[in-house]
C-alpha cells in the first residue's frame, strides 16, 4: 500500500489531488482511498487531504500517519509546519518551490530524498493562475509511479471540462520538470 | 461483476436512491449528511430522477413530509445526521408506529454539546428504541447495497416497517472510493414495485396515527414489538436474496477469524475494517483473536449472537457512544444483557473510543486487547468500562 499525504491551503486543491489519484488509481483496476481532513472548510488555512493506493482492497480508515509521499503544494507551509512528520525513510517529500532541491534540503534538514517543482511559475504560465493542485499530480508521479501517468488525464478531463486542457499541460510539465536530489 | 467506479460515498448513496426510484425526498442538509442529499436534488432538478423533492425547514417537517408520503403510498426516502435526528426525534417514534415503510440514511455524527460535525453513533443510541429496523455499513459498497435492502425489507408487505441504514459520517460519507454498481436491471429484479399495505384515500378512507385509551395501548405495543420481532427472518431472506445476484453475502451478525478465537473485538459500523488489521497483526503474534461485527441491531439478532460467540471466553466490546451514568456503552449493555441467560457466559470488557471522529488506529486496539485481557480476569472489577485514550 503507498500512502500520501498532501498538504496545501484550502481553496489551493489539494483535496482534489488526492481525489483525482485515486480516481486514476481505481481506473487502473486497483484499490484507493481519498479523502479530505475531515471539518470545516476553511479558505487560506492550512489543510491536508489523504490518498491511499493499493493492489488490494483497503481496510484502514484512519488518517496517514506514516505516509510514503508527501506533496506540498504551497511552499509558505514547508516553514510553517513539519511537512515530512512521519514520512518513511525510504519516502519521498515533493513540493512546490523555487528554491532547489539542495536550498531546500538545506534549509529544512529533511533526509529522504526530495522531488522539487517551481509550480507556481508553472502554473501561472500554463493557467494563468498559481493553483498547483494538478501541477504538483505531474511532479508526485515523476517521483513514484503511483499510477500511470496517462490514468489521470480521464480524471482531469471529467473534473476540469474545458480547462482541462491548460491543466493537463502543467502537469505533463511538471512530470518532465520535476528534480529529485536522494 | 461490474466495473468498480472511483466515487464519493455519499454520492454513491444518492446514485443508489435513484437506480431505486424513489417517488419522494424530504430533507434538510446537515453535516455529514449534506453531500446525499444535494446529489439527489440535483438529480431530481435534472431530470435523472421522476420524484419530489420537498426542500422543508427542518428535520422535524422532513420526516412529517415522509409519513405523509408514505401514507400516500409513494416510496420515500430522507436522509439526516445527529441534531438533525434529534429535532426529527417525535416523528421517528410515530413512523414506527405507523409501520411506514420510510428508508433513512443516517450519516452518524456526535450530538452537541459540546457542538461537534464529526462521527460516533450518539444520534442512532437516542432513537434506539424507536421501532425503526436498523442496520449498519462498513464501507461504501455495503453502503450502496444497503439502499436496495432498506427499500426492500421496509416495503415488505410481511414487514412494513421503516428502516434505517447507518454509515459513519466523514469516515465514509466523505471518502472515494471504489464502489461496484448494480445494473439497473439486477435493481428492478431484486426490489419490487412498493405496494403498501394500506394507503390513505379518499375514496376508500383509513385511519392511521389513532388515539389509543390504555385498554389497547399495550396491544397497539405488543403488535408492534411482535412485528419487529418477525421482520428478521424477512431481514435474512432479502440479503440471501441479494447475495443470489450481486455475490456479496451480508448477516445480522459477521465473524472474522473467529475459528479457535478466545477473544473476540465487537464493533459496529467502520471500525470493523480497521479492526481487522489488529486481528491479523494479533494472530500474527500468535493471540487467539477473531472478531464480531453487528449489522443487524434492531431487530438484535439475539440466536445469531449467542451462536457466534459460543466458544468465546472473552468479547471487547466498542462502544461509539456513553450511556451517562449506566455501565459503559448501549452495544455493551446490550451484549451483557443478551448473554446473561447463556449457561456459559464469556467475559466482557468495554471501551468507549471514536467519539466526535477521535481516529482509532489498529495499534489503539492492540493496546485495548491488551487492557482488555487484563480487565477480564480482574475480580476486583474496579473498571466497568474504559473511556479510551482520555487525556489526563
Amino acid at each position: 500500500m503507498i500512502e500520501i499525504r498532501f498538504h496545501g491551503r484550502g481553496g489551493q486543491g489539494a483535496v482534489t489531488s488526492a481525489e483525482l489519484l485515486a480516481l486514476a488509481a481505481i481506473s487502473e483496476g486497483k484499490y484507493a482511498q481519498a479523502f479530505p481532513s475531515f471539518g470545516p472548510e476553511r479558505r487560506g488555512a492550512p489543510v491536508v487531504a489523504f490518498c491511499r493506493v493499493d493492489d488490494r482492497p483497503i481496510r484502514l480508515r484512519t488518517n496517514i500517519y506514516s505516509p510514503d509521499l508527501v506533496v506540498v503544494l504551497d511552499p509558505s507551509l514547508l516553514r510553517l509546519i513539519n511537512v515530512a512528520a512521519g514520512l518513511k525513510e525510504n519516502g519521498v517529500l515533493i513540493t512546490n518551490t523555487k528554491f532547489t532541491s539542495g536550498e531546500i534540503r538545506e534549509k529544512l534538514g529533511i533526509k529522504q530524498t526530495l522531488a522539487t517543482i517551481n509550480a507556481n511559475k508553472i502554473a501561472l504560465e500554463e493557467m494563468g493562475i498559481p493553483i498547483t493542485n494538478t501541477t504538483m499530480l505531474g511532479s508526485l508521479l515523476n517521483a513514484r509511479q503511483v499510477v500511470h501517468p496517462d490514468s489521470l488525464i480521464g480524471p482531469l478531463e471529467k473534473r476540469f471540462g474545458r480547462i482541462a486542457d491548460k491543466n493537463i499541460r502543467a502537469f505533463r510539465r511538471a512530470f518532465a520538470e520535476t528534480e529529485t536530489l536522494n | 461483476m461490474n466495473k468498480k467506479v472511483g466515487i464519493e460515498v455519499s454520492l454513491a448513496a444518492a446514485d443508489a436512491v435513484k437506480m431505486a426510484n424513489a417517488d419522494l425526498i424530504a430533507a434538510y442538509p446537515i453535516t455529514p449528511q449534506t453531500h446525499i442529499v444535494e446529489h439527489l436534488s440535483e438529480l431530481v432538478a435534472n431530470g435523472e430522477l421522476d420524484a419530489e423533492f420537498i426542500p422543508v425547514e427542518s428535520e422535524h417537517s422532513a420526516l412529517s413530509v415522509c409519513i405523509g408520503s408514505s401514507a400516500a403510498g409513494a416510496r420515500t426516502f430522507t436522509c439526516t445526521s445527529s441534531q438533525g435526528l434529534a429535532l426529527m426525534n417525535e416523528i421517528v417514534f410515530i413512523a414506527a408506529s405507523l409501520r411506514l415503510p420510510i428508508v433513512m440514511i443516517l450519516a452518524n455524527r456526535s450530538l452537541s454539546g459540546p457542538l461537534s460535525i464529526w462521527n460516533d453513533h450518539t444520534d442512532v443510541m437516542s432513537i434506539r428504541d424507536s421501532g425503526w429496523i436498523q442496520v449498519f455499513a462498513e464501507n461504501g459498497q455495503e453502503v450502496f447495497d444497503h439502499v436496495f435492502f432498506a427499500f426492500r425489507v421496509a416495503e415488505d408487505p410481511k414487514v412494513s416497517i421503516p428502516t434505517i441504514i447507518n454509515l459513519d459520517g466523514f469516515i465514509l460519507t466523505h471518502v472515494i472510493e471504489p464502489i461496484e454498481y448494480w445494473d439497473q436491471e439486477a435493481v428492478n429484479k431484486y426490489l419490487p414495485e412498493f405496494k403498501p399495505v394500506s394507503t390513505l384515500n379518499p375514496d376508500n378512507p383509513v385511519t392511521m396515527g389513532a388515539f389509543a385509551m390504555p385498554g389497547i395501548y399495550t396491544e397497539a405495543k405488543k403488535a408492534q414489538d411482535e412485528a419487529l420481532i418477525k421482520s428478521k427472518p424477512e431481514i435474512i431472506k432479502a440479503w440471501k436474496d441479494m447475495g443470489k445476484i450481486i455475490g456479496r453475502n451480508y448477516s445480522p451478525v459477521e465473524t472474522n477469524q473467529i475459528e479457535g478465537a478466545e477473544t473476540v473485538f465487537l464493533t459496529m459500523g467502520s471500525m470493523g475494517e480497521t479492526v481487522s488489521i489488529a486481528v491479523d497483526k494479533l494472530r500474527a503474534r500468535g493471540q487467539k483473536v477473531g472478531q464480531v461485527k453487528i449489522r443487524l441491531w434492531r431487530p438484535f439478532p439475539v440466536e445469531e449472537f449467542r451462536e457466534a460467540v459460543r466458544n468465546v471466553k472473552r468479547i471487547i466490546v466498542i462502544d461509539r457512544a456513553l450511556s451517562f451514568g449506566g455501565q459503559g456503552g448501549p452495544v455493551a449493555g446490550e451484549i451483557r444483557s443478551v448473554l446473561y441467560d447463556e449457561e456459559k457466559r464469556p467475559l466482557i470488557t468495554n471501551f468507549i473510543c471514536g467519539l466526535a471522529g477521535r481516529d482509532v488506529t489498529p495499534d489503539n486496539f492492540i493496546e485495548m486487547y491488551e487492557k482488555g485481557l487484563k480487565m477480564a480476569g480482574d475480580k476486583s472489577k474496579e473498571e466497568d468500562y474504559v473511556m479510551y485514550g482520555v487525556r489526563e
